[in-house]
């Protein structure tokens, strides 16, 4: 039961959060951050195809979370999900063509050891 | 917000494009992680005094534990400005950058619940800092929306 909500948990934050990136890409750099500015973007953002489609896995996520809590401890829970690291940084690079330099290799995959070593 | 006046008013000396980016990421990268951090410790702290969570009524129901509902209102922040974030940076610069919140999640513990920091504990919090360190002080920004990639 554990590990199939861990397996609903990170196939839905990683699907979420690159769908949440390309939409918020798409969007463009968002460079005003006056209330009345951020609520006009947020009505361009509630018709984003991407954005929606990331809110939707990412409440997959949160309620998949939500339920882990009540099986495992926190210091399983949040470690565990270091896991969609090494997914989201590979798709950044195919399918969000982003330069993922060895700097950034490097530092995701320190992060991912560093994780680790936490959780233990 | 904090930018607001960044906005209205350019400082006198206008810095480079390059650096008014990386303040901006950093200023907006420090909210992402305090709003996750507290967000999910203030979850943590009230999910413990949730009722069981048998259907979906149960789940709703414990949305309204009141420490359950702080941290809720958190994560609503830590969305938003996540989205505000991902807006200019690349996914692969803000995944390893938010990771330090790891450390704070270790610290918080440490201060507040009285929880042991072992060795490899230690050890672990010294590799995300280092992971964190290397890509942040890199460029924010590869990918452009409509050309082709920066170098």
């Amino acid at each position: 039961m554990k590990w199939i909500v861990v397996l609903i948990m990170t196939a839905a934050t990683t699907i979420g959060e690159v769908l949440q990136a390309a939409g918020m890409r798409r969007h463009g750099e968002i460079k005003d951050f006056r209330p009345t500015a951020i609520g006009r973007a947020l009505t361009v953002l509630v018709r984003n195809r991407f954005v929606i489609g990331g809110f939707v896995m990412m409440a997959v996520s949160f309620f998949a979370f939500m339920k882990l809590l009540t099986l495992t401890d926190l210091s399983f829970a949040v470690p565990v999900s270091a896991v969609t690291y090494v997914a989201e940084t590979f798709l950044a690079k195919y399918v969000l063509k982003e330069q993922v330099n060895w700097l950034r290799w490097t530092g995701a995959s320190l992060v991912i050891c560093g994780v680790l070593l936490v959780s233990l | 917000m904090c930018f607001s006046a960044m906005a209205l008013t350019p400082p006198a000396q206008t810095p480079s494009p390059a650096a008014r980016l990386r303040v901006k990421t950093w200023i907006c990268a420090t909210i992402v992680i305090l709003t996750n951090v507290f967000g999910d410790f203030f979850m943590k702290r009230g999910m413990s005094a949730a009722p069981a969570m048998t259907s979906p009524l149960g789940y709703i129901a414990t949305l309204f534990q009141p420490w359950v509902t702080v941290g809720v209102a958190l994560l609503i922040v830590w969305q938003l400005s996540r989205m505000a974030l991902l807006s200019w940076a690349d996914l692969s610069y803000v995944l390893p950058v938010t990771s330090i919140g790891y450390v704070l999640v270790a610290l918080l513990g440490r201060l507040f619940l009285h929880e042991q920091i072992t060795s490899t504990r230690w050890a672990g919090i010294a590799l995300i800092v280092t992971g964190v360190a290397l890509v942040s002080g890199g460029t924010p920004q590869t990918a452009q929306p409509h050309e082709g990639v920066a170098p």
